[in-house]
């Protein structure tokens, strides 16, 4: 009996530091940077809470999302990177990976292949759109309408919000030249093809700021995606533009008069990306979390809880329903076919490098 | 003893002149209240003054180009940017071979983006350059000249080679200038195009607005203070909660109360509407614009002037006014000739306060203020966080604080600092 304990502490105590020694190489504990409210909810259910299961990690959330790139040039400088994994959006990543604060990531290994063995860089496919950023939802901007409000002629179409004639009212619209200036063009006869090359040219600027002046004194300018959902609830305007999430919400979950027009939305993405520079225990820990995080399975139950479509193309069989409000989630995400045919895509590289420019012209012109 | 003092020095118990003796007693009352605060010193100069000189500094730092591309900066030198032609292939040989070390030290981005903010597409040039350059020889790939336009046009666009000739210093003035709507130019500085110009429009709003809101704090906290410090303890206690009771509540929260007081579908509206006062299609616009900035701020400033307002007013006995008008003087006479004047240090101090609190403001302009009532602020926050131009913020944030520190100076020439009093 003696012995028996012996041998059974000998093998439980050298389990252990087997444990130890394999978990060694990771960090215990680690940083994850995200928007917060409903976003960062579903990252807990969807990611979170089954990682730290499975590993015992701790998670920390920091709600730092909508200043992560100026915060982590800041650590950077100061040499004292305190996050190990942030989220960001696809233009932001870029930039980051630009600065050298993001760390490149090799698709192949050390994302985790598709369940039926495509390669993860094949089943991102596009969305792969900088070597840092570790894509993981689909979101779009578009615009919500009031239906008590639009009379008996349901909006289908973007140029709804320059038509005042019909639709008389306020609307609201982010008050930042990306979007605005596509729209504007769009709505004013350019083919969405087009749209760039006209919009590199002082030209396309002039006509796009011609076509926003006609619905200048019509628009509330807001700065927060929670803005428009407010305002459309309150009443004050008849149409605005906001992410996809939030109008679900406010239809869905808080069963607003409101409805939502998906024609010209504008596709965006929000992702991963891992600060440059972190210490090995870290990084391998970070790089582990990401490559469980962003599997096929997990993107599609993030969708259970947001209506923000799976950035891989595996997961778009697996979304089901909502957890908590049992709606089938597919034909709400910007990803479904019918909402796809009529999206709109960004240009990174184009923003890129006219955002600067085109913003001080912006915030001139709404001066004015 | 009174003759003496002139020639034989007085001497201390020690034996040490007296003078000499209290001169030491006192340095060491000095050294001792010295490091008394020495903590608070060091923490001031190390948590406050340095990361805001440095900050600073950034408005003038631009050796990132000369860092980068050390080669092209030098052989730029000896190109006449006037000159209306490209320059040669020394040139464009010397970048070729600056770009592709960048490149392999991952580098050239972090400069594409700082030509950037003076050149829309520098960034792009650069990326798209880069990823060809890491494949050349140096050596023997010549001439570049050819080579880097085949790989973007722009290669051959003077105002690029202008903006990489302009912006190669070390020091610039480029912020500064960018921050008062102008640039930099081959001909020397020159306004930006018409299109472009709005950080003097917010400039000038912003200290606009912050003038009315601190005379609009005046108008509204002057009575207030007055009831406070006149009316009887028990009264004065409940109108004392009264004023507090904001300040202590979230400043986020207060703003957002403003937005539901204030939307045209708001309580206001609604109830002018309801009393007939305006028409239901003609509700007044008072949020998203100036009106909606100088209500909010006004609201949450008010304290700040009430408070150094009552504390001084506090101080005024009451038996002056009574004197005054039993001397024969009105209730407006007494007022003005006797209580004002003896209030005005406490209009100082308030002043003062809420207006430098006022310029600085951010976050409620961001929420109330649409786009005609956003401040400078909104554009330094815009440049820190968004466009990372914190050269550009930099400056900004400079000529902010140069504005303060004039207008403080000018207070002081036309009404004295010393007149200044947060109580007693």
């Amino acid at each position: 009996m003696k012995f028996n304990l012996t041998v059974v502490t000998a093998a439980s105590v050298s389990l252990l530091a087997g444990a130890a020694l394999a978990g060694s190489h990771m960090a215990s504990e680690m940083t994850i940077v995200s928007w917060g409210g409903a976003y960062s909810k579903s990252q807990l259910k969807a990611y979170h809470e089954p990682y730290s299961e499975m590993t015992g990690v701790t998670i920390l959330n920091d709600d730092s999302s909508s200043t992560a790139v100026a915060k982590l040039r800041a650590m950077s400088e100061a040499g004292n990177i305190t996050w190990d994994v942030v989220d960001v959006e696809a233009a932001p990543a870029m930039q980051l990976c630009d600065e050298g604060l993001a760390m490149e990531i090799d698709p192949d290994t050390m994302l985790a292949a598709a369940p039926d063995g495509t390669p993860a860089a094949e089943d991102f496919g596009d969305m792969l759109v900088s070597s840092c950023f570790i894509p993981q939802i689909v979101y779009s901007t578009t615009f919500g309408y009031r239906t008590d409000l639009v009379g008996d002629k349901a909006p289908d179409s973007v140029c709804a919000v320059f038509d005042t004639a019909t639709y008389p009212g306020k609307r609201s619209l982010f008050g930042v030249p990306i979007n605005n200036m596509e729209w504007a063009l769009l709505c004013d006869g350019v083919e969405k093809a087009d749209i760039y090359d006209v919009l590199e040219t002082e030209e396309g600027q002039a006509q796009a700021f011609a076509k926003l002046d006609t619905i200048k004194d019509d628009v509330i300018w807001v700065s927060a995606g929670a803005d428009t959902p407010q305002l459309l609830a309150d009443g004050e305007v008849v149409m605005g533009a906001t992410y996809n999430g939030r109008l679900f919400s406010v239809i869905e979950e808080q069963k607003q008069p409101v409805a939502m027009i998906w024609d010209g939305q504008v596709m965006d993405l929000d992702g991963w990306i891992i600060p440059a520079g972190l210490s090995p225990e870290r990084q391998a820990r970070a790089l582990d979390y990401i490559m469980f995080a962003t599997d096929t399975q997990r993107l599609a139950d993030q969708a259970k809880w947001i209506s923000y479509g799976p950035a891989r193309k595996s997961s778009a069989p697996l979304v089901g329903k909502h957890a908590e409000l049992g709606i089938e989630m597919g034909p709400h995400m910007p990803t479904a076919p019918q909402n796809l045919s009529r999206a709109f895509l960004m240009n990174y590289d184009f923003w890129a490098d006219y955002r600067d420019d085109f913003d001080a012209k912006f915030q001139a012109w709404l001066a004015k | 003893m009174n003759a003496s003092t002139g020639k034989t020095p007085i001497l201390a118990a020690d034996g040490t002149p007296l003078r000499k003796s209290l001169a030491r007693s006192l340095r060491q009352q000095k050294l001792r209240a010295l490091m008394l605060i020495a903590p608070l010193l060091v923490f001031i100069f190390v948590a406050f003054i340095m990361p805001i000189v440095s900050m600073l500094m950034r408005s003038v730092e631009n050796d990132i180009v000369s860092d980068t591309l050390p080669l092209t900066v030098n052989a730029l030198q000896s190109w006449d940017a006037q000159s209306g032609e490209l320059p040669d292939e020394v040139v464009y040989a010397a970048f070729a071979a600056d770009i592709k070390q960048a490149a392999l030290a991952k580098e050239h981005t972090k400069v594409g983006l700082r030509l950037n903010y003076e050149q829309s597409g520098i960034a792009s040039l650069f990326k798209k350059t880069a990823r060809a350059a890491v494949k050349w020889d140096i050596e023997t790939d010549g001439p570049f000249k050819e080579k880097l336009l085949k790989i973007h046009k722009n290669w051959g666009n003077l105002e690029i080679w202008q903006a990489l000739k302009v912006h190669s210093p070390e020091v610039t003035s480029g912020y500064f200038l960018n921050a008062v709507d102008m640039r930099k130019t081959v001909d020397g500085p020159d306004w930006q195009p018409e299109e472009k110009q709005i950080l003097l429009v917010l400039f000038k709003r912003t200290l606009f607005m912050s003038l009315v809101i601190t005379f609009s704090c005046i108008a509204l906290g002057y009575p207030v203070a007055w009831l406070l410090a006149n009316l009887p303890m028990r009264h004065a206690n409940m109108l004392m909660i009264l004023v507090l009771l904001p300040f202590w509540t979230s400043l986020l929260v207060r703003t957002s109360a403003w937005k539901v007081m204030l939307q045209q579908q708001g309580v206001i509206n609604e109830v002018l509407v309801y009393m007939g006062m305006v028409a239901d299609d003609g509700r007044l616009v008072l949020i998203n614009n100036e009106i909606g900035t100088i209500v909010a701020m006004t609201h949450i400033l008010l304290p700040f002037m009430i408070l150094p307002m009552y504390s001084v007013m506090q101080t005024i006995p009451p038996s002056y006014l009574r004197a005054a008008k039993s001397l024969g003087a009105t209730n407006w006479t007494a007022f003005w000739r006797v209580y004002f004047p003896q209030s005005v240090p406490g209009i100082g101090a308030g002043s003062i306060l809420v207006f430098i609190l006022a310029i600085g403001y951010y976050i409620t302009p961001e929420i109330v203020g649409g786009t005609k009532g956003v401040f400078i602020s909104n554009r330094i926050a815009y440049h820190i966080m968004e466009s990372l131009n914190w050269g550009l913020a930099a400056a900004l944030g400079t000529i902010l604080l140069l504005a303060v520190l004039v207008l403080y100076w000018t207070y002081d020439k036309i009404v004295g600092i010393d007149n200044v009093k947060l109580g007693g």
